[in-house]
């Protein structure tokens, strides 16, 4: 049985800064890092392979230096990883992306039976949260998402249920396997690696399938496969903030004052419910 | 005699097999020990084998030390006089003191003889200093310290009553020159017959022996097994800084840290049979003061036990059957005693055997880092941050210049400036000690110094990571810096933090790099002393406290330009608080702990800041920003903060500035 993760390596947004003129983003010199919402998927998958045995394969679509992070997941205890890289990927949106991803797992499914699909519930930079149910939809899978935690997995009946963190309120649902399941972070801590492992990480292979191996039509990934394509990356204008009353010398007001401004733009409400 | 002695002979040859081969079993477990050099620079370890062990430095600096150290060179010199005795009794004929002249003969039997009342009157004082002055230290009052001084004194006893029967027999050619069984002979023998004289010279003589023997065969089994280690163990002491322990090798197939007891170097395994069970360590101990699971005298001694219990299967290839780290119980450490620490070296200041706590602990701490990656779960964001951006908040390299927004600051150019400063990540990033690096930089101004900083290409130095046993983080930081301060032709370093200091000019030395490093203590010591700076008075600081840091005093051993730097600018020294200098009792932020919770127990920065407190002070002087940040909790949780202030000594000083 196999357990898929899939990752995607992004830059630090906290490092991220925008351009002072343009108003685009500077990526140059910023280091990635692993998608902080799929170390959560990543630590699932591996959760289940210490309760059940089973395999865990770790999947990236992106640039060659993408195998640092697959490394990471490696070290982490991930038993293989594949690194799908080809300049025929590049410039894919969500719809281009999830075509690849799903190719990649059917082909990963044709040797070992999936259990399930973990991902993380949203990439840092893109925030679209789309692609882990496009993986789904393409498969067939069921589709379980902002799951905050996997409650059963019966094998023999091929159900899982889990538990999916809403606004203010959880739903239980069950679903056949195989599934796809996005994960909320407050699903678990993700573990840190041992030292043997990173040192076996080091120099363990990353399967490399690029669109030789994958072998897609042209017009289904990358660019020209995607139906959106961005046009600019910009911060936001913001309205520059006013100072109201003295805070520092006369704090009682100055916080009346702020509930009162609340208040008026429905912010707040005083109604006792 | 001849009798006695073909018994004798008998007695002396199994009592001393058994010996060897009891000595020879502890041993043999050392050697399971990694290798480790512990003979190079054999002068300077003699030199501090001669003066802690036979000087009794770190013994005598502690109440009733003085008698330890009349025992101690009493025992020196009996044992001629117990190997006299032994030899005699084998080759009655060939071996006597009597057979060497006069002169000398006379001299050694009153030697021996006032000796031996001396080491009775020792031994009649810690009898009754563990009766009636109990130690705060239970285990000077165990089982075994008594059976030991008993027997002392039995074979005390026994030599007088030898000695004295002989005198009234008239056979002692001695007799005038031992004061003491000459006034035994007179005050308890004078009437007795020729048979019971005689009688009595062969019981205290078989007394003598047997108990010697008893004794010697005892030693091993007790913690009077120092006697035969404690003298090496101070040969063989660490030559380096309290904490700078040897790097480890990153090869695959490796096992990192020490999760079983032959992984500890041999070194570390004799310690353990060296242990005096003193107590001092303990008693020093800020988490054993404030009620914690750690105990740094019970490292060493479930240490011991592990290893005698486990020694023998793993000597023989077998499995060991007791866990080293797991569960508290004899013989196993706790997870929790090990994740206490805070590497504040003050067990390893006072130990009088050199026992090296601080190092086992970090030892333990690797394995269960880089072996388990099982830790206290705050350690994982720390690590984490760590990793990804170089410092312990995960912020933004890019902050790293903040500090500096409403100053000009330089950075460092090769051939052009002469010192790093090297800030820290909590001088960089930490609100309160932003103002610690501006006043430093403020002196460093007014003093005309080329320096310049990396700004945001400033990695953290690596310390609480390698205090935290994570060795292969750090060792892959240290490296990354190293290979900056030569690429970008960095020699001379400013730190304003002890933990940057002693990581960069000791830990880095094991890279092969020798950086000049000053801690701005130093540096402000120096340009006080050599008039570099114009100082204008103190405003109103009132009394001040000074805080000794851990890193900077223990480790370090600055005491001194704080002190002077304070007097220069107040006028006075300042105010010393109980535990100060080499004594000085830690922040509780050491050692990683700044980035734990610290839930069992008392904490031990309020208990510090308690004992500032006593001494009624305006100001307290830190030099080192977790001492800082400490202090400042601690004042907050005293409710006190309005009354009392923390001041770095560069804000003491910058604030002094013309
Ligand atoms: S280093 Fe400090 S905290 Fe750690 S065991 Fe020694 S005295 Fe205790
Ligand atoms: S470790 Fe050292 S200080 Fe502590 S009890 Fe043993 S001998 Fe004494």
């Amino acid at each position: 049985m196999l357990v898929i993760t899939c990752i995607k390596q992004v830059p630090d947004t906290t490092q991220v800064k925008t351009d002072p003129v343009t108003g685009t983003l500077i990526r140059e010199g910023v280091p990635f890092i692993v998608n902080p919402f799929d170390t959560p998927a990543l630590e699932e998958s591996l959760r289940l392979k210490d309760k059940y045995g089973f395999r865990v394969a770790v999947i990236s679509m992106g640039p060659p230096n993408t195998e640092v992070s697959l490394k990471k997941a490696l070290a982490l205890g991930a038993d293989e990883a594949v690194l799908l890289s080809d300049r025929a990927f590049g410039g894919a949106d969500t719809l281009a992306t999830s075509k690849v991803l799903a190719e990649a797992i059917g082909r990963l499914s044709q040797k070992e039976e999936v259990a399930v699909v973990i991902c993380g519930r949203q990439s840092i930079d893109g925030d679209t949260a789309q692609v882990g149910p496009g993986i789904a939809t393409r498969l067939g899978y069921s589709q379980l998402t902002l799951v905050d935690q996997i409650q059963n997995l019966d094998l023999s009946a091929k159900k899982v249920r889990v538990r999916r963190k809403l606004e203010g309120r959880h739903e239980i649902v069950e679903a056949p396997l195989p599934a796809l399941i996005t994960v909320v972070r407050e699903i678990n801590q993700p573990r840190y690696p041992t030292v043997p492992m990173r040192l076996m990480a080091e120099d363990a292979e990353v399967i490399l399938w690029d669109n030789k191996v994958m072998d897609l039509a042209k017009e289904s990934i990358g660019l020209k496969g995607s139906a959106t394509q961005v046009r600019k990356i910009f911060s936001p204008e913001r309205a520059k903030g006013e100072i109201l009353g003295d805070g520092l010398n006369a704090p009682e007001d100055a916080a009346k004052l702020l509930i009162d401004n609340l208040v008026e733009k429905d912010i707040l409400s005083l109604e006792q419910t | 005699m001849s009798y006695n002695i073909a018994i004798f002979i008998a007695v002396f040859v199994a009592a001393m097999a058994l010996f060897s081969w009891s000595c020879f079993q502890r041993f043999r477990l050392v050697t399971l020990g990694k290798a480790e050099n512990r003979f190079n620079d054999v002068g300077k370890r003699t030199w501090n084998m001669l003066f802690f062990a036979f000087g009794q430095r770190r013994v005598v600096s502690r109440r009733f030390g003085l008698n330890h150290f009349m025992l101690f060179w009493c025992f020196l010199i009996l044992m001629i006089a117990n190997t006299e005795f032994l030899l005699n009794g084998l080759f009655p004929d060939y071996i006597s003191l009597s057979r060497l002249p006069d002169g000398a003969y006379y001299t050694l039997a009153f030697i021996f003889d006032v000796v031996s009342a001396l080491a009775l009157l020792a031994v009649c004082i810690a009898i009754i200093r563990r009766v009636a002055f109990p130690p705060p230290n239970i285990e000077a009052r165990s089982r075994d310290a008594f059976i030991i001084l008993t027997l002392i004194a039995i074979l005390m006893i026994a030599f007088f009553g030898l000695h004295a029967s002989e005198i009234a027999q008239g056979i002692e050619e001695a007799a005038q020159y031992m004061p003491i069984s000459n006034f035994a002979a007179s005050a308890f023998m004078s009437g007795a017959s020729a048979d019971s004289l005689s009688w009595l010279a062969n019981f205290f003589w078989w007394l003598h022996a047997v108990v010697l023997l008893l004794f010697l065969n005892y030693l091993p089994y007790s913690k009077h097994m120092h006697i035969l280690t404690a003298i090496p163990n101070c040969f063989f002491k660490s030559l380096e800084k309290v904490n700078t322990q040897p790097r480890e090798e990153f090869t695959k197939g490796s096992t990192f840290g020490v999760g079983q007891v032959d992984q500890f170097g041999w070194k570390g395994l004799f310690d353990s049979y060296s242990c005096t069970e003193c107590g001092r360590c303990s008693d020093n101990c800020p988490t054993t003061f404030t009620g914690k699971p750690l105990n740094p005298r019970l490292i060493i001694h479930d240490i011991k036990v592990n290893l005698l219990k486990n020694g023998p299967l793993l000597a023989k290839k077998k499995e060991a059957v007791l866990p080293l780290i797991g569960n508290s119980e004899e013989g196993t450490v706790s997870e929790e005693a090990i994740w206490e620490c805070t590497t504040c070296g003050a067990c390893m200041e006072v130990c009088p055997v050199f026992i090296e706590h601080v190092p086992r602990i970090v030892d333990m701490r690797r394995n269960l880092v880089e072996m388990k990656a099982k830790f206290p779960q705050e350690l994982l964001n720390f690590f984490e941050n760590i990793e990804a951006r170089s410092n312990p908040w995960g912020i933004a390299p890019e902050k790293r210049i903040a500090w500096a927004a409403e100053t000009s600051v330089k950075p460092f150019e090769a051939d052009k400036t002469e010192y790093l400063f090297f800030v820290g990540c909590a001088g960089a990033f930490d609100a309160r000690n932003r103002r610690v690096t501006l006043a430093v930089s403020k002196i460093l101004d007014a003093a005309g110094i080329s320096w310049g900083i990396l700004g945001k290409d400033e990695m953290c130095c690596g310390d609480s990571l390698r205090r935290l046993g994570n060795e292969f983080v750090f060792d892959r930081m240290a490296k990354e810096n190293i290979k900056m301060f030569e690429d970008r032709g960095i020699k001379k370093i400013i730190t304003l933090c002890p933990h940057c200091y002693s990581t960069l000019k000791n830990d880095y030395r094991q890279y092969g790099v020798e950086l000049e490093v000053t801690h701005h203590t130093e540096l402000i010591g120096k340009l006080i002393e050599h008039g570099g700076l114009e100082l204008n008075g103190s405003g109103d600081l009132g009394n001040m406290v000074l805080h000794d840091s851990c890193y900077l005093g223990r480790y370090n051993m600055i005491y001194e330009p704080q002190r002077k730097a304070i007097a220069a600018v107040t006028g006075q020294l300042p105010t010393e608080m109980e535990h100060h200098h080499a004594g000085s009792f830690c922040c509780g932020a050491g050692g990683g702990r700044m980035w734990m919770e610290e839930s069992i127990g008392k904490r031990i920065h309020l208990a510090r800041t308690e004992e500032a407190l006593k001494q009624d002070p305006k100001t307290i002087c830190t030099c080192c920003p977790y001492c800082m940040t400490m202090f400042e909790d601690g004042l907050k949780d005293k409710n006190v903060e309005d009354r009392v202030q923390v001041l770095d000594l560069a804000e003491v000083v910058a604030g002094a500035l013309k």
